[in-house]
């Protein structure tokens, strides 16, 4: 696959804050790429620097091998869905997705074609005449997708398009995004603050923390292994486990008062050891709880402390019974799954190979 | 790291020109230019641009223009502190039991302002007159027998006029800075035992000084310059500054003497008000 | 309180009385047969404003009142419009300090601004005429355009721009096809406005103007005559009521030209 947007050791400050601190980036084309991390982390200026609505301080961003220098936005190949829409509101459907067509020379025929076609595409057939201020924050989502679209840039940017929407909406939203992504083929480039939207729909990630890039990779690599303590605990709950280093050979061997001493292959560990600093993480639905009455002599022994009720989840919180520390245990409530009580004695375990660890 | 021109600079100006060139034209030129004027001498139709400060001193020590200056100022200063007086309760009542008909009630209360000054200052002259409304309305319901006379011609004339006048300006400035008081204040004034009183000037009126402020400057600053009226209802006790200027710029033929008395006005102006700034903000900074 | 209330009730109407009795004169005796302004009243009668139609003067005063505050209030709109779009969009040095300059007019007296232009138009050798009037009410009127429109520009989105940049249209293209329309409201209620005190200003006009009278400095004429003074009433209850009701549009438009952000895109 082809680079398509090529974002060059850019900087961008706006007078002390350093809000895009030498960030690189290589965006395949037609991939669904999006730019993750916590408010204020740079990645809407990152998204409106691609767009044109920022210029560099430092670096260079190309598309297509073309240098985005002083090229302003509207002669850009991308196209943007602002966070709130910005559908123009004296326009009607029909003319805010034609108008983009204007500066072409098309036909009144043609034009209309490429306007059904768009609002088809977007689940809005026959909606032309709507005025903009009867229609729902769903709705005006899709006519801004369709307005893009119909334009045919090379890149799509998205802007947190779907933070102002209800959770179910939200969700249909995402798979809808994600088949509309791949029907027509074109590089999606979305920002967002939440991780589960991130890993639902794209095919690449990058998480940013305070202007820089931490890592870039696939959903389920960024989940099962993250690069750093942030990231891993950016990406879903993670139970953090401090111990001391006593071995640094072919396998590094860590001694935790939870689990005793554990065994791990340099593959599971990130960074380098500098000071013998070490802390393994492991993720909460990958402890495994059970009854007091299970046999088996790998468990260890744990009270329930406190639990969280998420409807198909539960989460309990765990004092281990060889030191005071608390681990996070997910537990799916599905079919013969038995269910624990605060106060409640059990028994846990985890599989070494699903632990994760970082240096400092 | 490299620089990156400031785009804002050149499209703010660039669009900023026209008015700003607009106003240096016929604001400040002019102004200049009578600054300057005020300095030279006039002869009849002949303009002598030798330097001299006979026109300030002429202001500043003829009976005739300062009896004008003192005058004026009073009338003002008299003028700000009834309108104000009356503006606070309005502006009270209408942000504090306004509620949803607020904005209406702005919108009555200054809309006279914007219709004909013209107009509304003659009206006093009909009210105020010997046979004017005023007096023939008590007469007819036997109230007075003769009619009024020190009602109309003089300063009292112009005093009432100007704070019917501009009463309604000074609500604004007061409307707008009760506005600002975060209502969870008065609540926690009340919590902590204020009483009603207390809380007004305790909390309240602290709060709304700089509306306070504005309003006494919106009205003092244009009415210590008003020329129509006066002209209307002063007769010849109740004259302003601005009478004058318009007398020696235009029968007595002597621009530089009216150049002057204008840049002593301002000038005077400016002072009093740069003080009663200054006054209030050292006060104010108690809370 | 609410004792204190109800006594601030009445204050509040009483007021709004006093504001308007004074106004209330004159359709009063626009209408009433005496000559003489006082009460009591003596009769009914539409003859003051009948003689409003045969008066030549004032037909000349009301046509040059007509130019000067279409010209004004278009200029000054126009103007006010750079200023506050330049004021509400960009930050740049001098900003502030040039606002300030262009808005003073609001608060230096009338008189000295008349003075001050005659004397410069008397400098130049230009004679005084209409255009004189309308560039002094320009002046006077852009500072209260530039208010009304910051509020316009104030309440227009940022990423509506951003968006129609985005889809390929320039600078100019995006002023006309959406800053324009979306602040529309706000150029309606500046040029009502701008209309309206261009219509009833005095001190500029009568100082500026040579032998074109506008209504204001005619009206002023009139006051030297006593007999004259119901039919002043008369034209002052027509002017009124032309203030008013273009007053009461330019606040329907400026209400909507203020409407918040939020209400519009969701």
């Amino acid at each position: 696959m082809v680079n398509q947007v090529q974002v060059k050791n850019v900087y961008r400050n706006f007078g002390a804050v350093k809000a895009v601190d030498g960030v690189s980036i290589e965006i395949k084309k037609g991939e669904f790429f999006s730019l993750l991390g916590p408010s204020g982390c740079g990645k809407t200026t990152l998204l409106r620097l691609i767009a044109g609505f920022e210029t560099p301080n430092f670096g260079e961003i190309l598309i297509d091998s073309k240098s985005m220098k002083d090229v302003e936005p509207n002669l850009r190949p991308t196209n943007m869905v602002f966070q709130n829409y910005a559908i123009f509101p004296h326009l009607n459907v029909e003319e805010n997705v034609a108008y983009g067509l204007r500066k072409k020379k098309l036909s009144k025929d043609e034009k209309l074609e490429m306007i059904n076609k768009s609002l088809n595409l977007v689940g809005l057939s026959g909606l032309n005449n709507r005025s903009s201020n009867a229609l729902s924050g769903g709705q005006k989502q899709r006519v801004a997708l369709a307005r893009a679209l119909i334009l045919k840039p090379k890149v799509l940017l998205l802007d947190e398009p779907l933070s102002a929407l209800d959770k179910k909406l939200r969700e249909q939203m995402q798979s809808e995004l994600r088949h509309l992504q791949r029907a027509v083929g074109i590089t999606f480039i979305l920002v967002t603050h939440d991780q589960e939207e991130a890993l639902t729909m794209s095919d690449k990630v990058a998480v940013m923390f305070d202007g820089k890039v931490e890592q870039i990779a696939s959903p389920r690599e960024l989940y099962e292994k993250p690069i750093s303590q942030r990231v891993a605990s950016f990406i879903g709950a993670m139970n953090f486990i401090n111990g001391k280093v006593i071995k640094d050979d072919k396998k590094i061997i860590f001694e935790t008062k939870i689990f005793g001493e554990l065994s791990l292959s340099k593959k599971q560990i990130s960074g380098k050891n500098q000071n013998g600093k070490l802390t393994l993480g492991i993720r909460p639905e990958l402890v495994s709880i059970k009854s007091l009455k299970e046999a088996s002599k790998e468990l260890m022994m744990g009270t329930v402390k406190d639990i969280s009720y998420f409807g198909e989840t539960t989460y309990y919180k765990i004092s281990c019974d060889k030191s005071n520390e608390l681990l996070t245990v997910s537990s799916q409530n599905s079919f013969g799954q038995i269910s624990f009580k605060v106060g409640e004695q059990v028994k846990f375990k985890i599989d070494i190979e699903s632990v994760v660890g970082f240096f400092d | 790291m490299k620089f990156t021109f400031n785009n804002d600079t050149k499209n703010g100006w660039r669009l900023l020109s026209a008015p700003f060139i607009y106003s240096l034209l016929l604001l400040a030129a002019p102004l200049s230019l009578m600054f300057l004027l005020s300095f030279w001498t006039q002869d009849y139709l002949v303009l002598d641009k030798t330097f001299t400060l006979n026109n300030y001193i002429e202001a500043f020590t003829q009976p005739v223009y300062q009896l004008l200056f003192s005058r004026s100022l009073t009338i003002s200063l008299t003028v700000t502190l009834f309108t104000v007086l009356l503006a606070y309760p309005m502006a009270y009542f209408i942000s504090f039991y306004g509620g949803e008909r607020k904005a209406l009630w702005l919108f009555l209360i200054t809309i006279p302002f914007w219709t004909s000054y013209l107009l509304r200052m003659f009206l006093w002259k009909v009210i105020l007159g010997y046979n004017g409304v005023f007096n023939s309305f008590f007469i007819w319901l036997q109230v007075i027998e003769e009619p009024m006379t020190f009602i109309l011609y003089n300063t009292n004339a112009v005093i009432i006029a100007l704070t019917h006048g501009w009463a309604p300006f000074a609500i604004l400035p007061i409307f707008v800075s009760l506005e600002k008081i975060d209502r969870s204040l008065l609540e926690a004034s009340k919590d902590l035992g204020d009483g009603p009183i207390q809380q007004f000037f305790r909390v309240i009126l602290p709060l709304s000084a700089p509306g306070v402020v504005g309003a006494a400057l919106i009205i003092f600053i244009p009415t210590v310059g008003d020329y129509i009226t006066p002209k209307l209802v002063g007769g010849t006790e109740g004259l302003m500054i601005a009478n004058m200027i318009q007398v020696q710029f235009s029968k007595a033929n002597n621009a530089p003497l009216a150049a002057a008395l204008s840049v002593s006005s301002l000038m005077i102006v400016a002072f009093i008000s740069i003080v009663f700034v200054l006054i209030n903000r050292k006060y104010l900074r108690r809370y | 309180m609410s004792r204190a209330s109800k006594y601030l009730k009445i204050f509040a109407y009483t007021y709004l009385i006093f504001l308007y009795a004074p106004a209330l004169l004159l359709p009063i005796f626009s209408f009433n047969s005496s000559q003489i302004i006082s009460f009591p009243l003596t009769g009914f009668t539409t003859y003051w404003f009948e003689r409003l139609l045969y008066q030549e003067t004032l037909h000349e005063a009301f046509k040059n009142s007509m130019i000067v505050a279409i010209s004004s209030s278009i200029l000054a709109t126009t103007l006010g419009v750079l200023a506050s779009r330049s004021s509400t969009r960009y930050n740049f040095t001098g900003k502030q300090i040039s606002l300030t300059f262009i808005l003073a007019p609001l608060v230096l007296p009338e008189i000295i601004v008349g003075v001050s232009l005659l004397t410069v138009l008397i400098q130049l050798g230009l004679s005084l005429n209409l255009w004189s009037v309308v560039l002094g009410h320009t002046l006077l009127i852009m500072p209260f355009s530039i208010l009304i429109m910051n509020s316009a520009f104030n309440n227009l989105d940022i990423s509506l721009e951003e968006a129609s940049m985005d889809l390929g249209e320039n600078q100019i293209g995006t002023f006309f096809r959406i800053i324009l329309p979306l602040v529309f409201p706000g150029i309606m209620a500046s040029l009502l406005i701008g209309f309206t005190l261009s219509l009833d200003e005095f001190i500029i006009a009568f100082f500026l103007t040579g032998t074109e009278t506008t209504l204001p400095v005619y009206i002023w004429s009139l006051f030297r005559f006593p007999k004259e003074l119901p039919t002043t009433m008369a034209l002052g209850t027509l002017l009124l009521i032309v203030s008013l009701i273009l007053l009461s549009l330019s606040e329907y438009f400026r209400r909507r030209s203020a409407l918040s952000k939020d209400s519009i895109l969701n």
